[in-house]
């Protein structure tokens, strides 16, 4: 009988070797005369596991976790394929408590399917929220965004069926999609392991949001960073144009819509929304000033959703199920779930999909497992380079847009990233100007100027010159560049430095 | 912040034949797609490594753009080289979550221990030695992408493993 075995194509699988194994999996099987397939299926996320290795067996898939190509034939000798004990066998993937205690929406297939096989897209709940948007009047399709109470994943947080309706309303002779997938906050990775495990979700909800505000063509913009990701994309719009539910006729619906792929080039900047869309049009990636609103002239002057990769990637769950639905999980504003990432010296990194309203602490402590060197956790970054850094006293804070804010951070694109008591704060902090340095777009004073003079005055305040003087100086610097910049690259810098600042005031004073 | 200058900033010595070639026919494949210039110049550099000064002014003829615009846009993006690269390009994450893994000991140990300081070529014309901001592969840190293939959990032992295969591969460039 046909064995199905698992072997993640997601790009932190194979980053660890899961190619290999994939490979030695075949040759052992073809050895054994086994009969076994390989899917070479998304990451479940759980990344201190990767590679990942699942057997499909009759009591459901059993897990194998932190395989080595070296591992195979013992793996074979152990009757892995029955799911035999091993010392690498982690259990049914279904019960482990990470995995088990989330809440998937968005990620509900991601390392369950074959990313690129559409058959089974469709056998697991693929294409029903396309087909039922097109069986609604457009405008019922943006109220039913606006009832889920769905915000935009890519940091702004700003309601993503507002965004739509404002769209939905423009009269223009064209209208664009255009995804942000130029994830580029560090301890960020949600949007990458989409794309590659379960692409086609990504191009449904593009479709979704086509019809809903009359717009016929959308472009992704992806980061050049994520080449397996592009790999994944290509072939995943060839796959859906060719199944016919992309192109001239959405899915017999006379409706058109087309997706594009478009690399990004190594810019930071062309993440921020404006910047992105002059790259897009083949410019620099200079920020615009705002008014006009991207909803109203965007790509090439024409009416534009921009959304991230994540919120784009949620809509046809909402779709499916109803906003109603969505929005019965989360607290307060904040509805639904975030796909949270646990990222740097954490023991137990990888995806975390759950409702709003958990704990910091649930997060890092109860998933994350604390850090990896097994040392103290000294702070936590939230919501990226951009975000604050957030001691363990702030531990309490409830995963929720408004009560982060509150808190002095904020949770931007879901990432956090744990340092442990190793870690020198007044280091982040110059680092934190010196990124804004090297990725302003320059097209502001107090971003392009404010950044480089920022590094010098940390430097000065470490090095104890007039260390009262240098604190006010930088106090205010950030101030301006808080107040005065057109947009968040050089308008939320501060929050790294003066949360490192505030909070750890011990590593500026060594000096 | 001075050092995310590409490898060899500066102008690359004059384009062979088979090198305009390139340029030519990327921009014939790609002039009619909107806002094309970017993918023009990365058509190119897939192809050559790097993306030669002659593709600017080729550029702009061919989409109307003066070269001011083209050269601007060029200039703009990280990614796109001057100069050809090293035989093999390690492009290592420098952001955030890598720093808590020790991304910053394995850039002093490629410039102090290998000689090849962050946005350099090795003088052999073995590796290019990029920065990237993060590379998505945050749980698994530190990372880097090894002629475009990403390797995670990083170390020293690992790094010199990477030195030590671009050095064995023959052929300068």
């Amino acid at each position: 009988m046909n064995v199905v075995v698992y072997v993640p194509g997601d790009s932190s699988a194979l980053s660890m070797g899961a190619d290999a194994v994939a490979a030695a999996i075949v040759q052992h099987a073809a050895q054994g005369r086994h009969d076994v397939r390989v899917v070479r299926n998304g990451s479940r996320g759980m990344a201190w596991l990767e590679p990942l290795v699942e057997v499909a067996t009759p009591q459901g898939r059993i897990a194998y976790g932190q395989v080595a190509a070296a591992d195979v034939p013992g793996l074979f000798a152990a009757g892995f394929l029955q799911g035999g004990a091993h010392a690498k066998r982690v259990g049914p993937t279904a019960e482990i408590p990470y995995l088990k205690k989330q809440t998937r929406l968005t990620f509900a297939r991601v390392g369950v399917t074959d990313p690129l096989d559409l058959a089974d897209y469709e056998a697991n709940g693929g294409l029903v929220g396309l087909r039922k948007a097109l069986a609604l009047a457009p405008a019922a399709i943006v109220e039913e965004v606006v009832a889920s109470g769905l915000r935009g994943r890519g940091g702004a947080g700003f309601p993503a069926g507002i965004k739509w309706r404002t769209v939905a309303g423009a009269v223009a002779d064209q209208k664009y999609i255009a995804v942000n997938a130029d994830e580029g906050d560090s301890g960020t990775f949600s949007d990458r392991m989409v794309m590659e495990g379960d692409p086609f979700l990504l191009l449904e909800g593009m479709a979704i949001a086509g019809v809903a505000v009359g717009a016929t063509e959308g472009y992704v913009y992806l980061r050049s960073e994520y080449p397996d990701a592009k790999r994944a994309l290509v072939k995943a719009i060839e796959r859906a144009r060719a199944a016919g539910w992309l192109g001239a006729d959405v899915l017999g619906s006379g409706k058109r819509f087309d997706v594009h792929l478009r690399m990004g080039a190594g810019s930071y900047v062309c993440g921020e929304e404006t910047a992105m869309l002059e790259s897009l049009e083949g410019k620099r990636g200079v920020v615009r000033a705002k008014p006009p609103l991207p909803a109203l002239q965007g790509l090439w002057g024409k009416p534009t959703v921009v959304n991230n990769v994540m919120t784009i990637a949620t809509v046809p769950w909402i779709l499916q199920h109803g906003g109603a639905a969505y929005a019965a999980h989360g607290v307060g504003r904040s509805k639904g779930t975030l796909p949270v990432q646990l990222a740097g010296n954490v023991k137990h990194g990888g995806l975390v999909e759950v409702p709003f309203g958990v704990t910091l602490r649930e997060l890092v402590v109860d998933y994350g497992g604390g850090t990896h060197s097994g040392r103290p956790i000294k702070a936590i970054q939230v919501g990226g380079p951009l975000g604050a850094w957030l001691p363990p006293a702030k531990f309490d804070l409830p995963l929720d847009y408004e009560a982060v804010a509150q808190g002095g951070g904020m949770i931007g694109h879901g990432g956090i990233v744990v340092c442990d008591d190793t870690t020198d704060m007044a280091s982040m902090a110059r680092y934190a100007f010196e990124f804004c340095a090297t990725e302003s777009c320059g097209k502001c004073t107090p971003c392009r100027i404010g950044s480089t003079r920022g590094v010098e005055v940390v430097d000065k305040l470490v090095a104890g010159d007039q260390r009262d003087k240098q604190e006010k100086l930088l106090r205010d610097l950030c101030d301006v560049m808080t107040n005065a910049s057109l947009c968040a690259m050089g308008g939320l810098t501060p929050l790294p430095v003066l949360s490192a600042l505030d909070h750890f005031p011990g590593d500026f004073r060594k000096g | 912040m001075h050092d995310r200058v590409p490898s060899g900033s500066g102008e690359s010595s004059p384009a062979t034949p088979a090198q305009l070639a390139v340029i030519d026919a990327a921009i014939a494949r790609l002039v009619d797609l909107p806002g094309a210039l970017l993918p023009i110049f990365h058509a190119i550099q897939d192809e050559l490594g790097f993306v030669p000064h002659e593709a600017i002014a080729r550029a702009a003829d061919a989409l109307n753009l003066s070269r001011a615009e083209a050269h601007g846009v060029l200039t703009f993006y990280h990614d796109f080289r001057r100069q050809p690269p090293g035989r093999m390009v390690l492009k290592l994450c420098r952001a955030e979550a890598c720093q808590t893994m020790g991304c910053r000991d394995l850039e002093r140990r490629l410039r102090d221990v290998h000689g090849v300081a962050m946005g350099q070529t090795a003088v052999d014309g073995s590796l290019t030695v990029e920065p990237a901001y993060c590379l998505g592969n945050c749980a698994l840190s530190p990372a880097a992408l090894v002629d475009g293939k990403l390797v995670g959990r990083i170390d020293a032992a690992r790094l010199d493993g990477f030195v030590h295969e671009a050095k064995a591969r023959g052929g300068a460039r």
